[in-house]
């Protein structure tokens, strides 16, 4: 049996195989169900890095400024995402007003600070504290971020308030835009096994399995 | 790749769900660890079949009244009106808004029927231990954890709508007790849909190459 670093089980149909080298930009997959095992991604950790400092940052905009306001008879009522989560607690709505919370503030921002956190040491080869927990909660925590889905909420509502109200488009509706992308090429580029990789490559890290 | 037809499980060796790195795994009845990240180490998922039927039992009985119930009721001096989910896409769709009626009829209809099914489908192929095309049912389990989070969309317009129009006599929106239920369900089969092990699909094709 050859050196066990170098085999990968596939994730959905744990067939054992052997990595190969790949050239950048391309992609391995399981020779039995197709599931793509591992990508050649270049620069993966500082591509990441970028990405998920310009969304953070897009981010704070986002939750600072309005979505979008209506306007009746000169009267102009305004929304942004944590006055529509209050108001919702306020309706009687707690539980949808939390899963709201959750999928689009509290689970994006955890996201985007545990990977600044873990990729910004790492760009300068250091290695830091309690990077196993994290990168568990990562992945604990990557299918309920949901703002991509929320951008397309906001289109939906938008849509359906033009019907019967004047609708000002806000500055949040923009950046929320924008921070679906920046999320999207972060979570494109963020590859862990090239965060795991090099974790190995530090000295004093080294796994013997 | 190089060819190679034994699965991981077969050779005693674990792959940890964290890192990916794999691992040799000897004794069975000692709790092991990923030696690189620490994570608890299995082959498949613990009690995968069985937790996945529980939480996919409760998203069934939860969709009754996330489609009967009220979604989301529209008030004002001259109309009033309490829309379900299905009743919502009409009034849409009678109104002129066909992209949006697809969009959201999609998202909060056929989404999270695709998943209940889906999932139903994949657990009964797996108790039976059919060796039906397995790399379609493999494709279709992808395919139920993609889509899935979509399903949130007509939460997030009702929370929306609900907040802004509030303008009294005017007009006010206000979410109905189905989204509740309906958010339930979404979160319910998204769990579900995460309890699921994919692998189960391959292991009976597995034991015929390695008896």
């Amino acid at each position: 049996m050859a050196h066990p670093a170098q085999l990968i089980a596939c994730h959905d149909c744990d067939l054992l195989q052997r990595e190969i080298p790949l050239n950048p930009g391309c992609a391995a997959s399981c020779s039995r169900c197709g599931a793509v095992l591992y990508r050649n991604a270049t620069d993966s950790i500082d591509r990441a890095l970028a990405y998920s400092l310009a969304a953070a940052v897009v981010f704070v905009i986002a939750n600072l400024f309005p979505i979008f306001s209506i306007e009746v008879q000169g009267d102009r009522t305004s929304i942004t995402l944590m006055g529509a989560v209050r108001s919702l607690w306020n309706q009687d709505m707690q539980t949808i007003s939390l899963l709201v919370l959750l999928t689009t503030v509290l689970i994006p921002a955890l996201e985007l600070t545990s990977m600044t956190y873990l990729l910004l040491p790492l760009k300068f080869r250091r290695v830091p504290a309690g990077y196993t927990l994290l990168l568990r909660l990562m992945r604990m925590a990557e299918p309920w971020g949901m703002v991509e889905v929320f951008m397309l909420g906001v289109l939906v509502s938008l849509v359906k308030l033009t019907s019967s109200f004047k609708v000002i488009p806000g500055v949040s509706l923009w950046s929320f835009g924008v921070l679906t992308l920046l999320l999207a090429a972060a979570a494109a580029s963020f590859s862990p096994r090239d965060v795991w990789a090099r974790l190995d490559s530090i000295p004093g890290l080294e796994v013997t399995p | 790749m190089t060819a190679m037809t034994a699965s991981a499980a077969g050779q005693k060796l674990c792959s940890c769900h964290v890192c990916n790195l794999v691992s040799r795994r000897e004794q069975l009845s000692v709790q092991a660890h990923c030696p690189r990240c620490g994570a608890f180490l299995h082959f498949r998922k613990p009690g995968s079949v069985v937790r996945c039927w529980a939480l996919l039992i409760a998203a069934y009985i939860l969709y009754i009244p996330a489609n009967l119930l009220t979604m989301m009721e529209t008030g004002s001096i001259f109309s009033y009106r309490k829309d379900t989910i299905i009743s919502g896409v009409v009034h849409l769709w009678k109104t002129g808004s066909w992209g949006i009626a697809v969009i959201v009829f999609i998202a909060s209809v056929t989404i999270p029927l695709l998943k209940l099914m889906s999932l139903t489908l994949l657990l009964v192929s797996v108790q039976r231990r059919s060796r039906w095309h397995p790399r379609q049912r493999t494709r279709l389990y992808r395919l139920v954890e993609l889509v899935g989070r979509w399903s949130m969309l007509d939460i997030y317009v009702v929370t929306l709508l609900a907040a802004l129009v509030q303008l009294g006599a005017m007009a006010t929106v206000k979410a109905g007790p189905a989204a509740v239920a309906f958010g339930a369900v979404v979160v319910l089969t998204m769990f579900a849909s995460m309890q699921f092990d994919p692998r189960l699909i391959w292991d009976p094709l597995q034991k015929e190459r390695n008896p």
